[in-house]
């Protein structure tokens, strides 16, 4: 299983993660050739409770379209931590929002912080970016899809007027967590 | 020139199959999760100059695509659990006055309103049982998006070639995935159209049996006329109580599916050859299965999958020759026991099932299965 790569982008309901977890799936699936799905679990409010998204990258056909054991998590709340990290395995990367996610999951693996929401609101301008800030981070910290890949299928989803707006928040993300890394 | 690709949602794909199928009318009332079948119909309907409407309720739903079919439209409606059992008894109607239609019902868990954004497979028994007294069933569980679009071709097929109504039924987390897809071009996938009568408008009969079990179906609106009701009717549509027709009619009904099976019946055999043990699965559960059984032979258990593509008919053979082969039969499903249960009889005893039961929202794993299969072989 080497080749499945699985990504689960976690966090509340309204976020917009589902939708990172949907580009990150065409960055793979459209632009990179690689084989993709994207499946997603919600509750029934349309905002709040624990949200997430998961992505599963291979070059081979995929079968079981749910995470099984989980490479790369991205929290955005504590309850999307405690409730989503159990199954990351171990070496995998863990990106959370250091400002909402206090309480650490422990584990053997790559935990990379930034302040996720801060960045979208206050250095990109707009905090309903934050998913893209976090889907440019993942990208960086995953390696799964080119930044190429990634960066046309954010592009391909959004309206014109928000491009600038959307390449910022990806570019943002992208070196954040190059940074928070090293 | 290359084909079309997309990036797609299940439920979007079902849309995209039932347009390709050449689908003009969606009647619907919108439950989560299957809404975005009616979204995607509601933008490309008035394209092609077809009709969406949004009706009070599912029932209201359901009536207007069997009014819209009788016109001669392909017809579509889409719905999950609870919206299902108010459809029952248009199920009915439709089944009783022989008028083609394709139920997208996306299975999430019940019963009542359950879970709606949890994954099911509950409504398999809902697809033969849901509505009463005898008559045929077609029911299709994909289990990729793929799939999906090409089974909802299929089924308006079915609904046109039996003039019966055909359910799809993918699970919650087969219709919101998204996956790859190739788009067929036109021509590519076989699109069957309803026969039309040859008769004059004076001659025409709705029920004619003389022309074989599935009678020509004439349109509104195309200068034939005739009465439709949910009462057992005669040749001419009107209703009637006599006692040997109502049984041949009973009879004829069931029998346009029953005697095409083979023309029905669909799935997939999956390192089944040397099997001892075969999972019996469907949908997004079959996934899991598939990884299960390449798990299970990677250590030397000769495992396989027999994966049910068209639910009903059931493949009684099919099962009941693998019984014959197999020590034993593993069925997952998120649901308790219904596919099993079918399994079981059709197995008549030879090898033993065991099920794995899940209805706590949450898609059975291929660790679960993989730990069944050990335990059994």
């Amino acid at each position: 299983m080497s080749q499945r790569y699985e990504i689960r982008f976690s966090g509340a309901g309204g976020q917009g993660l589902i939708l990172a977890g949907v580009i990150m799936a065409e960055a793979a699936s459209i632009y990179d050739g690689k084989q993709a799905v994207q499946s997603q679990s919600y509750g029934p409010e349309a905002r709040g409770g624990a949200s997430k998204s998961e992505v599963i990258v291979s070059d081979t056909m995929i079968d079981y379209p749910k995470a099984t054991v989980v490479d790369a998590l991205l929290a955005l709340t504590q309850e999307a931590a405690d409730k989503y990290s159990h199954d990351l395995k171990e070496g995998g990367v863990l990106l959370i929002d250091s400002d909402l996610v206090k309480n650490v999951p422990k584990g053997n693996f790559n935990t990379v912080a930034f302040p996720i929401i801060n960045t979208a609101k206050n250095e990109v301008g707009r905090e309903i970016v934050a998913n893209i800030v976090a889907l440019g981070a993942m990208v960086a910290l995953t390696g799964v899809v080119t930044k190429e890949g990634a960066e046309k299928a954010v592009l391909a989803r959004v309206p014109e007027a928000f491009m600038e707006l959307n390449k910022k928040a990806f570019q943002m993300g992208y070196e954040k967590a190059i940074a928070a890394r090293a | 020139m290359a084909k079309k690709v997309a990036f797609l949602q299940g439920n979007e794909a079902a849309a995209q199959g039932a347009l390709y199928a050449g689908c003009t009318f969606f009647g619907g009332y919108p439950i989560t999760p299957s809404t975005e079948v009616a979204e995607v119909m509601s933008v490309e309907l008035p394209k092609i100059g077809g009709k969406f409407i949004q009706m009070e309720d599912e029932i209201g739903a359901m009536a207007s695509v069997i009014g819209a079919s009788l016109t001669g439209a392909k017809v579509l409606t889409a719905t999950s659990g609870p919206g299902l059992s108010l459809k029952q008894e248009l199920i009915g109607y439709a089944c009783i006055a022989e008028t083609p239609c394709v139920i997208v019902n996306v299975m999430r868990g019940g019963p009542s309103t359950g879970m709606p954004t949890g994954p099911s497979q509950s409504d398999v028994m809902c697809a033969k049982w849901g509505t009463h007294g005898d008559h045929p069933a077609i029911c299709l569980t994909p289990a990729s998006v793929q799939e999906l679009f090409e089974e909802t071709v299929r089924a308006f097929n079915l609904a046109e070639k039996y003039r019966t109504p055909v359910m799809v039924m993918p699970d919650e987390i087969v219709a919101h995935m998204r996956e790859r897809i190739v788009f067929p071009e036109p021509g590519e996938l076989e699109v069957i159209n309803r026969t039309a009568p040859t008769v004059a408008p004076a001659e025409y009969k709705p029920y004619d049996t003389s022309f074989g079990d599935v009678p020509p179906l004439a349109a509104f609106g195309s200068g034939y006329r005739f009465h439709v009701t949910g009462l057992n009717k005669g040749q001419d549509g009107f209703p009637t109580t006599k006692a040997a027709w109502v049984q041949a009619e009973e009879e004829r009904q069931v029998r346009k599916v029953d005697a095409n099976v083979d023309d029905i019946v669909q799935f997939e055999e999956y390192e089944l050859a040397d099997a001892e043990v075969a999972i019996v699965a469907f949908g997004s559960t079959s996934r899991s299965a598939r990884f299960a059984v390449n798990e299970a032979r990677k250590q030397g258990i000769k495992a396989g999958l027999f994966r049910i593509k068209t639910f009903w008919p059931f493949p009684d053979k099919q099962i009941a020759a693998l019984a014959g082969k197999v020590k034993a039969f593993i069925t997952p499903e998120m649901n308790l026991g219904m596919c099993t249960g079918e399994v079981k009889r059709c197995a008549e005893g030879k090898a033993a099932v065991h099920g794995i039961f899940r209805v706590d929202g949450e898609p059975i794993n291929p660790g679960q299965i993989l730990e069944k299969i050990k335990e059994v072989k």
